[in-house]
């Protein structure tokens, strides 16, 4: 479960106008226990900044955040242990040099011994469909390969919450239905935010946020009705 | 975009002698190596440690062409050192330098490519603990060096794409239009790879 109370981020910029504060996100109050949520939104929304709040990787300015009962902010090694993260483009996150040493390092954490680290690392990707590739450098993986290693190495640790920052916004189709039949078929609640208004129909329930503010929040039929009518607006 | 080939970091497994030979060995006879090629002259010498070297990557049943596409760089780095040194110091210079940069960088290639990085990784670990009370993250040390390894392939990747948008552009002339974008995004990039690693808890 994700609780937003009152969560906002400000940031302060300083530029050819003079200094001041930006509202990145207006505060968010709400309670996610649906398995499946979609965050759907223009470019530079705020749909990002309210996905980093799940984990901590941003902190809120005002108001706080809550993650399966923990405070992102004074619990978040605690919470990262629980929650796993996709980012848009793989590359950032593929941090090794071969595919099963990438796996390994998120297993890092949880099994000491060497061995049986590459034995379970072995074991996640042949459950990703990319034994064939345990040693094939990961420079060398097409991109939805990556996307999917990108996933392999975080779901290896078996969160109970995935966020997803737009993980099928670089890839063909082909690889947009594999991540999305996986994504479609886990256990750990999944918060998207995505491009993909069909994902979002997918959702059991949907946020769309414009100019830094959550503008819908409920029914996917009737999210993607909104956030239609909004750019058509534009 | 042509995607860069580098040699070091990429484990092929195997179970040659060297694959067999124990980490600590492997790292201990790099730096060994690395010390003598600083503290023995002679053009002599460093054709006989390039030799050893490169016995070892015989032994070590590295695949050839590959080796030597992810040394192309080293070895054009080393034949314009060579030209220089020979200009300024005397031929002896130029070939010990030379030789003596193609040593390392291939004796390096070597274990990298014998032990897998997660084991790299847990020895580093171990070696730096006792440097623990002097500050030093023992697992930040280890995690530096991995990433390095990582870093190589994917900056020449991204320089690749830089170099394709300023031909794209007509700029292939222009320094500045592929080294600004290099270093903005190089600094992105190293930006997202933090936050990938916090991210996925490494060093919570």
């Amino acid at each position: 479960m994700i609780e937003f109370d009152g969560a906002g981020v400000e940031v302060f910029v300083d530029g050819p106008r003079g200094a001041g504060t930006r509202t990145l996100l207006a505060p968010v109050t709400c309670a996610l226990t649906e398995q499946r949520v979609a965050v759907i939104g223009a470019n530079g929304s705020g749909k990002s900044t309210l996905a980093r709040l799940v984990n901590g990787l941003r902190l809120p300015t005002s108001g706080s955040v809550r993650t399966c009962g923990l405070d992102v902010a004074s619990h978040g090694p605690a919470v990262r242990a629980q929650v796993g993260f996709v980012f848009t483009d793989p590359d950032a996150q593929l941090v090794m040099p071969t595919v099963i040493e990438d796996v390994a390092l998120s297993l890092r954490r949880t099994v000491r011994d060497a061995r049986e680290r590459a034995d379970r690392a072995a074991e996640v990707l042949s459950r990703f469909g990319l034994a064939d590739h345990l040693h094939t450098p990961v420079h060398a993986l097409s991109g939805g390969q990556k996307q999917l290693l990108a996933l392999a190495g975080v779901l290896a640790t078996d969160p109970r919450v995935l966020v997803c920052d737009e993980p099928t916004t670089l890839l063909d189709l082909r690889w947009r239905r594999v991540v999305d039949d996986l994504l479609d078929g886990l256990t750990a609640q999944v918060l998207q935010v995505t491009h993909d208004l069909d994902a979002a129909l997918r959702a059991e329930r949907v946020l769309v946020i414009d100019h830094g503010s959550v503008v819908f929040d409920g029914d996917p039929g009737e999210a993607v009705s909104s956030y239609r009518s909004l750019m058509a607006v534009r | 975009m042509t995607t860069w080939s580098s040699p070091l970091g990429l484990y092929r497994p195997g179970s040659s002698v060297v694959h067999r030979a124990p980490v600590w060995l492997r790292l201990g006879a790099l730096t060994a190596l690395a010390v003598a090629l600083v503290v023995l002259r002679g053009p002599g010498t460093a054709a006989a440690l390039l030799l050893a070297t490169v016995a070892l990557a015989v032994l070590a049943r590295l695949p050839w062409r590959s080796t030597l596409r992810g040394l192309a760089g080293v070895l054009v780095t080393a034949a314009a050192l060579f030209a220089y040194q020979t200009w300024q110091r005397g031929w002896a210079v130029g070939a010990e330098v030379s030789a003596d940069l193609v040593t390392m960088v291939l004796a390096a290639t070597v274990v990298t490519a014998t032990t897998p990085t997660d084991v790299l990784l847990d020895l580093l670990t171990r070696a730096v603990r006792p440097l623990r009370r002097l500050g030093v993250d023992p697992e930040a040390f280890g995690l530096a060096v991995a990433l390095m390894l990582r870093t190589i392939p994917a900056l020449g990747d991204l320089f690749g794409e830089v170099r394709d948008a300023a031909r794209a552009r007509g700029l292939e002339r222009s320094p500045r239009a592929q080294l600004v974008p290099f270093a903005i995004r190089t600094v992105a990039r190293a930006r997202l790879t933090g936050e990938a690693l916090t991210a996925r808890g490494v060093g919570d």
